[in-house]
């Protein structure tokens, strides 16, 4: 996990996206509680989105 | 220096193997697991590229990954909060799928890798390359020329749809992008869609289907949908589509402009289903045309590149060759994702690091795409008699004028020779051949060995020395992503009876001396055949000229619908013994249809998903 957020904020700096960072944490939050209410992640085959 | 490319996590995995930029193997996954477009880690793919190229994973010098998940993730983002409220839904679904796996795919990877290498340090040596420059160096970088222009058009990689570069010696540089939701591929999937074919794998279909009909809705289309400039350039008017936000490609405004449903894939085909075909496909030509135009036209290239999804279209492709803009056109054979992998490879070698380019002038860099395995004619034979196949194993002359006089008493004939091609096409290592002057043959391949009720005809392989005489066309098509139409004095006009029928009825009347390779529109989807690249089936094909005149064989996908191409000789045999294949051809060993044990078929029809 430490090397993953090592890389966000490398691609936040590189990218000057810092913007992203509160929209980021928001949609992280909201996604974990999608993912806490549900018990598998299945993609439907929508290649744009996935 | 080596570099292993990898395509995964989309659609058609692939692994492709660069030894000091000698393409020595690359391969799609789904070959191995038997499952279409698999697009899981290519796992059995890498295995298979280092075998072919004699290393293990530690004798790679570098991975490079064909895009970067956290620009598509970016795009992703923007796109719901530029939406938003709208695409809950459709977030609520990407979002687990992203924050469980998709957003670690670095880690992912490292993961595969680590299997087989435990102790590498895969932190410095995985790279990754952006979607649209792996799809333009495996355009350039493969391709025979020192200069030129490369185009890459498809659905939608991080953030570019289409894109413009230019490559010179091992330099490549990309000038121009037409970014998402703006996207010409997701054009054509939208129409996919609407005709009722599966998205992402039916595009082949409406462009087979354009033929039938009139381009009627050309016009509708760019007055409402599409803002084209003279450039090449274009703006989608998205109040018409879902895809950015729903979970479908078009929306309820795209069925008033176009006045009806979608279809759906049980529904009969009409002709509105065919004109829309037709209209779409003339909406991609005229930008793909428009874009060749202009690119030509700053900078003065004579040499045009193309890969990405949108390159796989063949009668744009020949449009392009036909307007005369570029005197030569290269199109890489692995054009979709798979053929990523290999873009990522070169983008690793020759811009990262920096590495010599070497063009000879005459040949491009894929060997004529026959990149995959191959299994020698000891291997071949143990297997097929561990099958319980009954075999006669032959010389190669012996072999060769058996499967000509095969060819033309009439049989179909399956062909497994030497490595597997490399893309979507059977270009004459995994095909099932036919005679292309029977009236019938057609038919009968799609409705007792292909198990399709198909409209589009199957596709001609020729001798690249007798092209001209058969078809308009005097270049290479060594991949078949040209189409040219059959010559005028090898045509035969339809009546007006004739012209009225619809559909596969059309299709079945004879209109050339070669009618199972003939579209209604008498154009052909050709492959040059090239001594050099495939002596074998170049000598096939000599034979049947010798006994027939004629230089053309049937040329079509060593499979049945919804399989993937046939990979080993126990697949093409499992293949055979479920169609009414009559004669096999694996390396030197030559089966026939009547010599083999009937308890050994197998009900093949219903073993895949329909694509």
């Amino acid at each position: 996990m430490g090397g993953f957020l090592k890389e966000l904020w490398a691609y936040m700096k590189i990218r000057k996206k810092y913007w992203l960072m509160p929209v980021l944490f928001m949609m992280v939050l909201f996604g974990g509680l999608i993912v806490l209410a549900q018990g598998s992640a299945v993609a439907p085959f929508i290649y744009t989105i996935f | 220096m080596r570099i292993l490319g990898i395509s995964a996590f989309y659609h058609d995995s692939a692994a492709a193997l660069v030894d000091d930029g000698v393409v020595v193997a690359a391969c799609q996954e789904e070959r191995f697991t038997r499952k279409k477009h698999d697009s899981r880690f290519p796992r059995l793919a890498i295995e298979n590229c280092l075998a072919q190229g004699g290393i293990a994973l530690t004798d790679v010098d570098y991975v490079a990954f064909y895009d970067k998940p956290l620009l598509k993730f970016e795009r992703l983002l923007e796109t719901y909060i530029a939406f938003a409220p709208r695409g809950f839904k459709s977030f609520a679904m990407a979002i687990p799928v992203w924050l469980k796996e998709k957003l670690f795919q670095k880690d992912l990877l490292k993961k595969e890798l680590r299997r087989n290498a435990p102790d590498f340090d895969w932190d410095s040596r995985l790279l990754f390359a952006e979607h649209h420059q792996s799809h333009a160096a495996s355009a350039f970088f493969a391709s025979p020329f020192e200069d030129a222009v490369v185009l890459t058009m498809d659905d939608v990689g991080e953030w570019a749809t289409t894109s413009a570069g230019r490559g010179h010696g091992n330099t490549l540089e990309i000038f121009k992008e037409i970014h998402w939701p703006h996207s010409l591929g997701l054009l054509y999937s939208a129409f996919t869609y609407y005709t009722g074919f599966k998205v992402n794998s039916g595009e082949y279909k409406v462009m087979g289907l354009a033929p039938y009909g009139e381009p009627k809705y050309k016009d509708l289309i760019l007055e409402n949908i599409m803002d084209l400039k003279d450039d090449g350039s274009f703006r989608l008017d998205l109040k018409y589509f879902d895809y950015c936000t729903g979970l479908r490609m078009t929306n309820a405004r795209f069925d008033e402009l176009l006045e009806g449903p979608p279809r759906t894939p049980e529904e009969q085909l009409t002709q509105r289903h065919t004109d829309l075909a037709a209209s779409v496909q003339a909406v991609t030509e005229e930008v793909v045309l428009r874009l060749a135009r202009s690119l030509a036209a700053e900078t003065g290239a004579r040499n045009l590149c193309l890969a990405g999804g949108v390159a796989l279209n063949c009668v744009a492709n020949g449009k392009i060759l036909r307007d005369g803009q570029f005197s030569k056109i290269w199109v890489q054979p692995a054009a979709g994702d798979a053929g990523g992998a290999l873009g990522a490879a070169l983008t690793a070698y020759h811009l990262n690091q920096n590495q010599p380019r070497e063009v000879n002038g005459a040949s491009d860099f894929m060997k004529g795409s026959y990149l995959g395995p191959a299994c020698s004619q000891d291997d071949t034979k143990k297997r097929l008699e561990n099958a319980g196949a009954k075999f006669r194993v032959l010389d190669d002359k012996a072999l060769v004028d058996e499967v000509a006089q095969a060819l033309a008493d009439g049989k179909a004939v399956g062909w497994l020779q030497g490595r597997m091609e490399f893309g979507p096409r059977a270009l004459g290592a995994r095909s099932i051949l036919g005679d292309p002057r029977s009236a019938t043959m057609q038919k009968n391949l799609n409705l007792k060995v292909k198990y399709r009720e198909s409209f589009r005809p199957f596709a001609p392989s020729v001798l690249h020395d007798d092209v001209s005489n058969w078809f308009e066309i005097d270049c290479e098509s060594p991949y078949m992503l040209m189409v040219a139409d059959v010559r005028e004095d090898r045509r035969r006009e339809m009546t007006d009876d004739e012209k009225e029928l619809f559909g596969i009825d059309k299709l079945n009347v004879v209109r050339s001396e070669i009618p199972a390779v003939t579209h209604v529109d008498y154009s052909a989807r050709i492959q040059t055949v090239h001594a050099d690249t495939n002596p074998r089936y170049h000598q096939l094909i000599s034979a049947f000229k010798e006994k027939t005149d004629c230089p053309v064989v049937i040329n079509t996908s060593f499979n049945v619908r919804g399989e993937p191409l046939v990979c080993t000789p126990e697949d093409a045999f499992h293949c055979f013994m479920g169609t009414e294949l009559d004669v096999l051809a694996c390396e030197n060993c030559l089966l026939i249809k009547e010599d083999q044990d009937p308890a050994l078929k197998e009900d093949y029809k219903n073993a895949f998903e329909l694509d």
